[in-house]
């Protein structure tokens, strides 16, 4: 393809390093708080000290998290016009909107996680429940938008073309509520509970496997785990929901998935190996008939392949492999999810209790990483199955590239590389450090009465900001002692 | 009709963007000027924790701005971020710089670590307002148009030169107006009176260059030029100026509150001021609003989005910076994170 500028290359993996290291804080900014309010709300309703312990230290992990987020997330958008202005220039009018929707929810979201964060000392406990109430709600509003605007570059519509090829006539309805849209929708959003879950519970599993096995402990993985267990073997069906709807709206993708070459029935399934540029397969494990039986429950289902169409339209055998590996661990490792939370299940209906194994806790530790690696696995299928397309049949790649030279994008890359590689070593450090500061803190003086309020979780504020202020009295604008009921 | 009421939502939400977000990269033009270690200690120690519930909100203005822009005017989009990519890329890679300095120096604990964090967040405080103004220089001056490349001429010129410094010096105003009284919330009389004459020494300075700028934009952006010196335009240049004389007033007088209001109303004003002499353009003089817009239905939209998120999301902004006015929002501390719970065994 001797079209593509120079510039595609630079552009695209910028695009791919920014997107790939945001995904991994979208789980925690999207399902952490759910998951902090279901441990918050517990706590409040037993009475629980320590799940109001925990509570309040996830909430400290997801004011770093989303701090991060927020400049990460910045980026993305400067860059639909640094990057891809002629995707933006043409088509913006037409899938922007959801955009829209997200940015303000994400404003919302900002605004309510502000006073969660920050609420903790002053506000009435109940009340600075229900104001965190909303943040899931709002959370779900914003992949919304976003899942609105992917999806419609997979299947775009809700417009026509006039006869310069520039979209006329929209129809917002129909440019949201794509037909991919449904499916990757609840396939993100599920993933996003289910990664947060095993994330947080992985932590707390180490733990237990280092021997620390009290109630903070169990608290700590229990409920995490229980929340991704549930959604896990939901999140299989929609994943295997998802892959036929590809199979039925973009045939082309689903051959670079499956590595299909020709149009055929009986079509064998193949488990990793290589596509070569002439159709051949190498390596990879072959299940005959079985792409047939998935795609459509019967062998005699017809398997569009890649040369369908012509080869300036499709995946080349490279980001076919690319797309059918992701595919592939994705898949893998979502199975192996779902025997763990099978696993999880059976002992707990029969035993009412963890299981004891440490294998299990082992399998939980990893679990988390390995749900991250999915959900990288998932986007890599759905965005390198779509090339050369940006805009699903009606734009290529290389059309909306920038003009700006491809060495001033080599340069941004590696500024931003750099600059990000700090960004979250510094975050990684943070967390550490947090952990670190509570388990001595939890060893050391546990019981120690060291703030006035450490019988109750809510109280009021005048000790520790006079040690905050450095020289002040530390007054402050309420009354002393002013605490709530 | 529509297409101007979507020129004007994204006119205010550059104006708020301008206010919101000024205030906290002014925190950190301070931050930066504040001294050593030792001295700068307490005027940083108000700057986090004045503005550490706030300033993700004051942030994502700046995503809506884009949003708006992708979506209401994406052929406008696409000239800027392509004629302007340079001085934009470096206000994204500020932007980056600024938020992590940010949010990590609060959670370091070695002085090496704080310097390191506390020099990027303070750095990028003062570049990225300036690229911005910088580009919106550009802009204002017509050097982008249908096919403009990216070049320096773009964005280094006079008139983007000083629009980038009005920027900075805004920036600095309003972060020293807001952190004045900021101090006196907190109970601090010493850093009222030091940000207070920070204030006014930031309002002088972007008073002679408010005066600079009109000047050099007479030959350098005439239609913008003409815009501000008639009709509307003049209007918010004199509201803009009465503004300039309360702030100033208010400051002397020590009043907290008017200064706040008043300093807003300057930056404000002064951005209205900017989008109405731009009129019939959102490119003086290549590309009208009509023609960048994009399609009806689209815009009708985004207005329906607009006005039911202005529902739900502005009671929500209200209640945050009441409780945040009011001392009801406080960090936890590690004393709040270890407290209860943590010693019982199960």
């Amino acid at each position: 393809m001797a079209e593509v500028p120079a510039q595609t290359l630079p552009a695209r993996s910028l695009m791919a390093f920014t997107l790939a290291s945001h995904i991994i804080l979208v789980p925690l900014g999207v399902a952490l708080p759910l998951i902090t309010l279901i441990m918050h709300g517990y706590g409040l309703r037993r009475g629980d000290a320590t799940a109001l312990l925990l509570a309040r230290r996830w909430s400290a992990v997801m004011a770093v998290q989303f701090a991060i987020g927020v400049v990460t997330g910045t980026v993305l958008s400067f860059e639909f016009g640094l990057l891809w202005p002629g995707l933006m220039g043409r088509w913006g009018d037409v899938f922007g909107i959801g955009f829209g929707v997200e940015a303000w929810a994400f404003f919302l979201e900002s605004v309510l996680i502000a006073i969660y964060l920050y609420g903790w000392r002053r506000l009435p406990p109940r009340t600075h429940f229900l104001l965190g109430l909303p943040l899931p709600a709002v959370a779900l509003l914003g992949a919304f938008g976003i899942l609105a605007a992917n999806s419609w570059m997979n299947t775009p519509r809700g417009f026509s073309l006039d006869a310069a090829g520039n979209p006329v006539d929209v129809r917002i309805w129909k440019a949201i509520f794509t037909p991919m849209f449904g499916p990757q929708y609840w396939h993100f959003v599920v993933a996003m509970l289910v990664t947060a879950g095993y994330v947080v519970a992985g932590v707390y599993a180490v733990g237990w496997l280092r021997g620390r096995r009290d109630r903070y402990h169990r608290l700590g993985f229990t409920v995490p785990f229980t929340v991704a267990a549930v959604f896990t073997p939901v999140q299989f069906v929609l994943g295997d929901a998802i892959a036929r709807q590809v199979f039925q709206k973009q045939p082309v993708k689903f051959a670079a998935m499956e590595i299909v070459w020709e149009t055929d029935t009986h079509v064998p399934e193949y488990l990793f190996g290589r596509l070569h540029p002439d159709g051949s397969i190498s390596g990879g494990i072959r299940i005959p008939q079985l792409d047939s039986i998935l795609a459509g429950f019967s062998p005699d289902t017809k398997v569009t392949g890649l040369t369908s169409v012509p080869a300036s339209d499709r995946p080349t055998a490279t980001q076919a492999t690319i797309a059918h590996w992701a595919f592939d661990i994705m898949v893998g490792i979502g199975s192996v999810l779902a025997l763990l939370a099978l696993w999880y299940a059976v002992v707990w209906l029969r035993r009412r209790r963890l299981p004891a194994s440490p294998w299990f806790y082992r399998c939980a530790a990893v679990a988390g990483v390995a749900s991250v690696v999915a959900v990288e696995c998932g986007w890599i299928t759905t965005e390198v199955g779509r090339q050369p397309w940006i805009v699903y049949g009606n734009m290529r790649v290389a059309e909306a590239v920038t003009s700006t030279r491809a060495g001033s994008l080599w340069i941004m890359f590696g500024l931003i590389v750099l600059v990000y590689v700090l960004v979250f070593a510094a975050f990684l450090v943070v967390l550490l450090r947090m952990r670190t500061r509570w388990r001595l803190a939890d060893t050391a003086d546990g019981t120690a009465a060291e703030a006035p309020e450490t019988d109750t979780p809510y109280g009021p504020r005048s000790a520790a900001l006079a040690k905050g202020a450095p020289g002040t009295r530390g007054a402050d604008d309420a009354p002393p002692g002013g605490g709530r009921p | 009709m529509i297409t101007g009421v979507i020129a004007v939502v994204l006119l205010l939400a550059v104006a708020a963007y301008a206010c919101a977000g000024g205030t906290d990269y002014g925190a950190g033009f301070w931050d930066l000027t504040a001294g050593g270690a030792e001295r700068g200690k307490r005027p940083r120690w108000l700057i986090d924790h004045a503005m550490a519930p706030v300033w993700e909100v004051n942030n994502v203005w700046l995503i809506f701005v884009l949003v708006i822009m992708w979506t209401g005017f994406p052929r406008f989009f696409q000239q800027v971020f392509t004629a302007m990519w340079l001085p934009l890329a470096l206000a994204a890679v500020g932007i980056v710089l600024r938020g992590a300095g940010f949010a990590l120096r609060k959670a370091a604990r070695r002085l090496a670590g704080r310097r390191l964090y506390g020099a990027a967040f303070a750095v990028s405080s003062l570049l990225t307002p300036f690229f911005f103004g910088a580009a919106v220089g550009g802009v204002a001056s017509g050097r982008v148009s249908q096919g403009t490349e990216a070049s320096a001429d773009a964005w280094a010129n006079p008139t983007s030169v000083l629009f980038g410094l009005l920027a900075v010096a805004t920036t600095a105003l309003l972060g020293a107006v807001f952190l004045a009284s900021d101090a006196r919330r907190f109970a601090a009389p010493d850093l009222e009176g030091y940000f207070r004459r920070r204030a006014l020494g930031a309002l002088a300075v972007v008073a002679v260059l408010a005066v600079i700028t009109l000047i050099v934009t007479h030959g350098d952006a005439p239609h913008v030029w003409h815009g501000l010196t008639h009709g509307a335009g003049l209007v918010f240049v004199i509201l803009a100026a009465v503004a300039t004389a309360a702030t100033a007033w208010s400051l002397i007088r020590r009043s907290g509150t008017w200064s706040r209001i008043a300093s807003v109303g300057v930056v404000a004003s002064a951005v209205v001021a900017w989008g109405l002499a731009q009129r019939p353009y959102l490119i003086p003089t290549s590309l009208t609003v009509a023609e960048g817009a994009g399609a009806e239905t689209t815009l009708r939209w985004l207005g329906v989005v607009t006005l039911v998120s202005i529902l739900l999301v502005f009671p929500a902004v209200a209640l945050l910076y009441w409780l945040d006015t009011h001392g009801e929002l406080e960090s936890l501390t590690d004393a709040d994170l270890r407290r209860g719970g943590a010693g019982d065994e199960g």
